[in-house]
């Protein structure tokens, strides 16, 4: 194995990539022309609890082959992880189990097999990578002996072997020093490089087939394509045949060469990647694309969504099972459709299907009138922060008279939030967006810095009325809800306690009236949240928010942890809310698409300080700082022709640690631009065009 | 506005508590034996005064020692007391003492470990010290210590020092569970959520912490209730617990019944099985409820 | 390492400082005190002229904090007084007791972890089986029992099976092992019991929570044998959590001491605590407890070397 051409300064290595392989069209079709490797037939996968059977798998049947990418798409619940988990015969026992159905790989039935048969195969034919680096290395073995067990155990190396194999693999996998990985502990290893070491394990035997499942979503933008382009790179030139489980239509679009569509356990739309985006045949991957929201294209005035929510896979409904959300349904989808052909290799189960296959590609996207750009220059000012500063100190270990470092959550950020907009903060992790946004609600201290709501210091005590205006709307459903109180006192609570009703059937009405606004409907007000789901807890929450009649409201990540479907229907709420309410966002997001959505301005920070900012449209037409490009570049657009033709550059190296910050322009350690006196000083943040600032001594005002 | 969002969910059954209570039975049918176990018990120490066939202290001594028979199902103690009407009697003993002292020491743990935690900084930090302290000694050791502190004090029949004696050491290992407990849901996001609103620390701890802490609460207190009585029943064996005449099972195997043991078994074996049964039972109990309690198995 | 094990070693004396103080001002809270006891005991009515100059005998009308600076003091230098009962050195009632204590302690502890360890571990993994269930209800039995009648039931089985009873009198073992372990076998027994039953229910529900894990996934995902899978990524995991509760737990031994060595009328700490909490003894109680919490944090320390010993996350931070 040659070693990679390009050298980062960090510890991991850039995969060599070939100008050509961004053309593959060529390629594509010789792929196409060979045997499957793996040929699914009706695989049934069900779960047996005490409390009923889930059928999570109902008939799905595709093949891949070697070399190939092919991506199982869908949102939470759908069975794609099942799917995923049944071919390796790895389903949770005794609940998991496959009813019915063939996998034949390389000629033999998976399914048939012995287990020891089938412990055989895997790790040595078939790998899989999992969701969360974080937790799927062993902590006690040291990651060289975690690499070489697959090695002792299928190949029968001796460990002087198996020790110099382990080593071709990290560097195959892009890891620097890798003898020096081999005696470290997960510990050690950023979630980036555990990840890389989990692929490194998936290779070791020289497997023929690797099922990822969702591989990167726990990881960071800039390293999320690292490993995407690493993935990719491993498949063509090693010959793998791939399976990505994602629920991103970006990551798909870009790297798919074949696409499973699936919803409710059944496979709904199955064709290459470009017939499935350029001529979808099924509501549901119509519905998907539209709702996600671009960068390719102005914004929309709303998105797209999908409505209502996906089936209790317990208590199916008869017939199709998208039909109770479906815009474009019939009397006939009382029938359940069967998969069919609309043209070559591509299949969709939809009555309709023919019609959505004609008529697709000659329409525009839904709603394309873009949102009349506003200035919000003239507005009053209600949000001022100036110079804000977090830093903590963290013990560095176990050393008692050792050090204790300093962690700059947030150093030096200045901006003001106007009434009616929406400022937008992005940022990957340890960039210190939520830090701000816990500070404006003076959740946490401040180490620095001044922080004014309508002209007063929210920190002087007095101030409490004017720290009432602004609210939150948090990230997780899960825990944002006090499970022990019901919708009704979750959204009442403030209303009894502040007395902003006289009486109780006051207050009754205004949760009822709540409610309406948020979208649910009035019997849900006697639910408690672990009945209802994520949307649904996310519009309690908003409800929650807005019931205290607040004029700010910080949003930190409300729609991260949401279905793709159902954060278009959130997203286009609070739209809603701050049109008729007035109201003024602080939105926080890793998600650039989401932001650009929402947001009037948008600020990109990174390691505590604000790389650019500028109003949305001039951001994403025309972004100057190196790191925005980087972001821009990192985040796929659910378009595989487009994906074609661009050429993304990949960020250099981790992210660094938070403790050691590099010095002079935090970004520099990798910013392909960077030269020597981007580190003699901490670049200040500059209006280079009217509204549009960067902190980079190399952009020159326009 | 979206009204097909609420449509697509189903109905929900609201349950009530009886069909909780069978729900769990069914769930967890060894908890539910250990609920019955300790609801016969209670009962039966409750009623003792009129189920009991003879008088727990009366003596009699034509009838020392004799063997369990139709008169005497669990046979006559060294001094013709009736060892089945004391064991009747102890069970009101026993569970009482064990109920009021662990309730005693968990409330007050649970009060100590709620503000320890909540209030965390340097009043966390005391707290903890002290709270190490005392748990680094054994549950009879420190209720003995009590004993030779306070010495006895009967109010009404009852030892306060006793019920003393074993609530304190309770206190230490219900607050570092509480306190561990509250730390996490301090930082849940609905803490936050009510933090933003600016509700005030008092309704912070008591509408949003404390409700969240009674399952972790219950389940220790039937843990607790089980050591209690054991405790109780140690203390009263060494005889520094309850005293003669009160029939009490670890009274009854105390002093004389070691030297009688070997003639008379029953004098011992009976009391024993009560005491174990007793304490059996309250740990069924709270184990089954801690299952079924967790959340990760959302079994409800 | 080393600085780890400085800076916990440091760690101990504040915790046993605040023991002292804690034990020694929580006996003094109440009046009354040996001196009454042991004079007005059995009805005899001692005048108080005696009594008080029994007291100053003892030191006892000093102020409290001087009384607590001679025995702080005296424990430095290994002499914690006299008994206030007896008049004896503490160092030698409890220095006669130790030896069998401690043993039946050892003892206990080692029984019980060989039994708890693997049953606990064969009980998660063949969950909700037979063996399961058996295992659990005997751990519950074990908590639920008391120590005390368990013992009675062993002499009472002895007696009956085999018209044996244990020996009374204590011989070293190095002096005569088999009168040696055939006295302290069944106290270790009747105390290692309850031992195994804490242990055994901690391996199982860490075992059950490290088999849930992910990267038991990613091993099983690599086409490992189950046995390798079990053996070599859970149970490396699995007993991490189970040491620190073996170690705590030994320390709490010495509670079941306490009444086991009643029963088995075995001369040793336990014995000599209840006697002395009868007395009102506060000297020998004091002393007892420091002993004990001294015990506590010793194994506490051990324990934490020891899980910075396997834990790799801590050794190489």
């Amino acid at each position: 194995m040659t070693a990679p051409d390009i050298l980062g300064p960090e510890n991991v290595a850039l995969p060599a990539t070939d100008p050509a392989s961004a053309v593959p069209t060529g390629s594509t079709v010789a792929r196409a022309a060979r045997p499957a490797l793996l040929t699914v037939d009706d695989l049934h996968v069900h779960f047996v609890q005490s409390s009923g059977v889930t059928r999570a798998v109902e008939g799905v049947s595709f093949s891949v082959r070697r070399g190939e990418i092919l991506a199982l798409v869908g949102e939470s619940g759908c069975g794609k992880s099942a799917t995923a988990l049944a071919l390796m015969r790895l389903l949770a026992k005794p609940a998991g189990r496959v009813v019915k159905g063939r996998v034949m790989f390389d000629g033999v039935d998976l399914l048939a097999l012995s287990e020891a048969g089938m412990r055989e195969r895997r790790g040595r034919d078939i790998s899989m990578i999992f969701q969360e680096p974080m937790t799927s290395l062993n902590p006690v073995l040291s990651t060289g002996e975690q690499l070489m067990e697959p090695l002792l155990a299928h190949l029968g190396l001796n460990r002087q072997t198996a020790r110099a194999r382990a080593m071709e693999l990290l560097t195959m996998v892009g890891m620097t020093d890798p003898a020096r990985r081999l005696e470290q502990y997960p510990h050690h290893l950023s979630g980036g490089m555990r990840q890389r070491v989990m692929i490194a394990m998936g290779l070791a035997c020289n497997p023929k087939l690797i099922i990822a499942d969702e591989p990167t979503t726990a990881l960071d933008v800039t390293i999320q394509a690292q490993i995407l382009e690493l993935m990719r790179d491993l498949a063509r030139r090693l010959d793998i045949a791939m399976i990505v489980i994602t629920h991103n239509l970006g990551i798909v679009a870009r790297y798919a060469d074949a696409v499973n569509v699936m919803y409710a356990a059944r496979l709904v739309e199955q064709g290459g990647a470009e017939a499935i985006f350029g001529r979808s045949s099924h509501p549901y991957t119509v519905g998907l694309i539209e709702s996600i929201p671009r960068l390719d294209r102005p914004r929309q005035a709303r998105l797209a969504t999908i409505e209502g929510m996906p089936p209790d896979l317990m208590a199916l409904p008869s017939g199709c099972r998208f039909a109770p959300r479906c815009p474009r349904r019939i009397e006939k989808c009382q029938e359940d459709p069967p998969l069919e052909t609309v043209e070559s290799g591509h299949l969709a189960a939809c009555w309709r299907a023919a019609e959505l296959f004609a008529g697709a590609g000659s329409a525009s996207p839904a709603a394309a009138t873009a949102a009349s750009p506003q200035s919000f220059a003239d507005a009053a000012v209600r949000v001022s922060v100036r110079d804000l500063k977090r830093h903590f100190t963290v013990s560095a270990g176990r050393r008692w008279f050792g050090g204790s470092a300093t962690v700059k959550a947030v150093d030096g950020v200045s901006f003001d939030i106007r009434q009616g907009e929406t400022l937008g903060l992005v940022g990957e992790s340890g960039c210190g967006k939520s830090t701000i946004g816990r500070a404006i609600l003076n959740l946490d201290a401040v180490t620095a810095g001044s922080i004014l709501v309508d002209g007063q210091d929210i920190a002087d005590k007095r101030a409490r009325d004017v720290r009432r205006r602004t609210q939150v709307i948090f990230q997780d459903p899960f825990s944002s809800l006090n499970p022990r109180m019901n919708v009704r006192e979750i959204i009442g609570e403030a209303l009894a306690v502040y007395r902003l009703e006289p009486d109780a059937p006051h207050i009754e009405a205004r949760v009822q009236e709540l409610l309406g606004q948020v979208g649910l409907m009035s019997y849900m007000a006697d639910r408690y949240p672990h009945e209802l789901s994520g949307g649904q807890r996310q519009r309690v929450g908003i409800a929650r928010a807005l019931a205290l009649k607040p004029s700010i409201i910080v949003c930190d990540e409300p729609v991260s942890a949401l279905d793709v479907s159902i954060q278009g229907q959130i997203i286009n709420l609070l739209d809603e809310l701050q049109q008729t309410l007035g109201l003024t966002y602080l939105f926080i997001a890793h998600d650039l698409a989401v932001v650009r959505h929402i947001s009037h301005r948008v600020a990109v920070m990174y390691l505590g300080r604000i790389m650019e900012l500028a109003d949305r449209d001039e951001l994403y037409r025309n972004p100057r700082h190196p790191y925005t490009q980087l972001l821009l570049d990192a985040a796929p657009v659910p378009d595989p022709v487009i994906e074609r033709r661009r050429r993304p550059q990949v960020a250099k190296g981790e992210l660094p640690s938070p403790i050691n910050q590099p010095r002079g322009c935090v970004f520099s350690t990798r910013c392909p631009m960077a030269s020597a006196e981007c580190s003699a000083e901490v670049p200040p943040l500059r209006e280079i065009a009217g509204g549009h600032h960067v902190a980079c001594i190399k952009v020159q005002p326009c | 506005m979206n009204f097909a969002t609420a449509l697509s969910a189903p109905p929900v059954r609201r349950r009530g508590a009886w069909q909780k209570i069978i729900r769990f039975a069914v769930a967890q049918p060894l908890g539910a034996a250990g609920l019955v176990t300790v609801l016969v018990m209670a009962i039966a120490g409750a009623l003792a005064p009129y189920i009991a066939p003879y008088d727990p202290v009366a003596i009699s001594f034509g009838d020392m020692l004799a063997p369990p028979s139709w008169e005497h199902p669990f046979g006559t103690d060294n001094f013709g007391r009736d060892i089945l009407s004391r064991i009747l009697y102890g069970a009101r003993t026993a569970i009482i003492m064990g109920l009021v002292s662990a309730t005693v020491g968990s409330s007050l743990g649970a009060a100590i470990g709620l503000a320890s935690a909540y209030f965390g900084g340097l009043i966390d930090l005391l707290i903890q010290r002290v709270v190490d302290i005392f748990l680094s000694l054994p549950i009879i050791v420190l209720a003995l210590v009590v004993v030779a502190m306070l010495g006895r004090n009967l109010v009404l029949g009852f030892d306060l020092n006793l019920i003393l004696a074993i609530a304190i050491p309770v206190v230490p290992n219900v607050a570092r569970v509480v306190r561990s407990s509250a730390l996490s849901i301090r930082e849940m996001a609905y803490v936050d959520a009510a933090r933003v609103a600016g509700y005030s620390t008092r309704r912070i701890i008591f509408r949003h912490m404390a409700p969240n802490l009674m399952a972790p609460y219950l389940i220790m207190l039937t843990a607790f209730i089980a050591q209690a009585i054991l405790l109780e029943a140690s203390l009263s064996f060494l005889g520094l617990g309850v005293t003669e005449p009160s029939p009490a099972w670890g009274l009854m195997l105390a002093g004389n019944a070691v030297d009688f043991y070997r003639q008379a078994p029953w004098m011992i074996i009976f009391p024993g099985v009560a005491i174990s049964l007793a304490v059996f039972s309250f740990n069924l109990l709270g184990d089954s409820l801690r299952d079924w309690l967790d959340p990760k198995s959302r079994l409800r | 390492m080393l600085t780890y094990l400085t800076k916990r070693v440091f760690m101990m004396v504040p915790t046993l400082l605040g023991a002292a103080v804690l034990i020694f001002f929580m006996l003094r809270v109440v009046p009354g005190d040996v001196v009454e006891v042991k004079l007005r005991a059995d009805g005899g009515s001692a005048t108080q002229a005696v009594i008080d100059a029994e007291r100053s005998r003892l030191g006892l009308d000093k102020p409290l904090p001087e009384q607590f600076a001679t025995w702080i003091g005296g424990l430095a230098r290994l002499d914690p007084g006299e008994s206030m009962w007896t008049g004896k050195p503490v160092v030698e009632e409890m220095g006669i007791r130790l030896p069998l204590s401690i043993q039946v302690a050892v003892m206990g502890a080692l029984i019980a972890t060989l039994f708890a360890v693997p049953m606990g571990t064969l009980s998660a993994l063949y969950r909700d089986s037979p063996i399961d269930y058996l295992l659990r209800v005997c751990s519950l039995a074990g908590l639920a029992v008391p120590a005390f009648w368990f013992g009675m039931v062993i002499i009472l089985v002895l007696l009956w099976l085999f018209n044996w009873l244990p020996p009374v009198i204590y011989t070293p073992f190095l002096v005569d092992p088999v009168a040696n372990l055939s006295q302290l076998i069944w106290p270790a027994l009747v105390v290692g019991t309850r031992y195994a039953a804490v242990v055994a229910r901690m391996v199982r529900s860490s075992v059950i929570e490290v088999m849930k894990e992910d990267y038991i996934r990613t091993a099983r995902a690599k086409g490992l044998a189950e046995k390798v899978v079990v053996v070599r990524h859970a149970m490396k995991n699995a007993m991490l959590p189970a040491i620190t509760v073996i170690g705590l737990e030994f320390a709490f031994l010495m509670g079941g001491l306490v009444v086991t060595e009643q029963v088995f009328n075995l001369n040793g700490i336990g014995q000599l605590f209840v006697q002395a909490v009868a007395h009102r003894d506060f000297i020998l109680v004091q002393n007892i407890v420091m002993f004990i919490a001294a015990v506590f944090v010793v194994t506490n320390l051990v324990v934490d070397l020891l899980y910075a010993a396997f834990d790799p996350r801590i050794r190489y931070r």
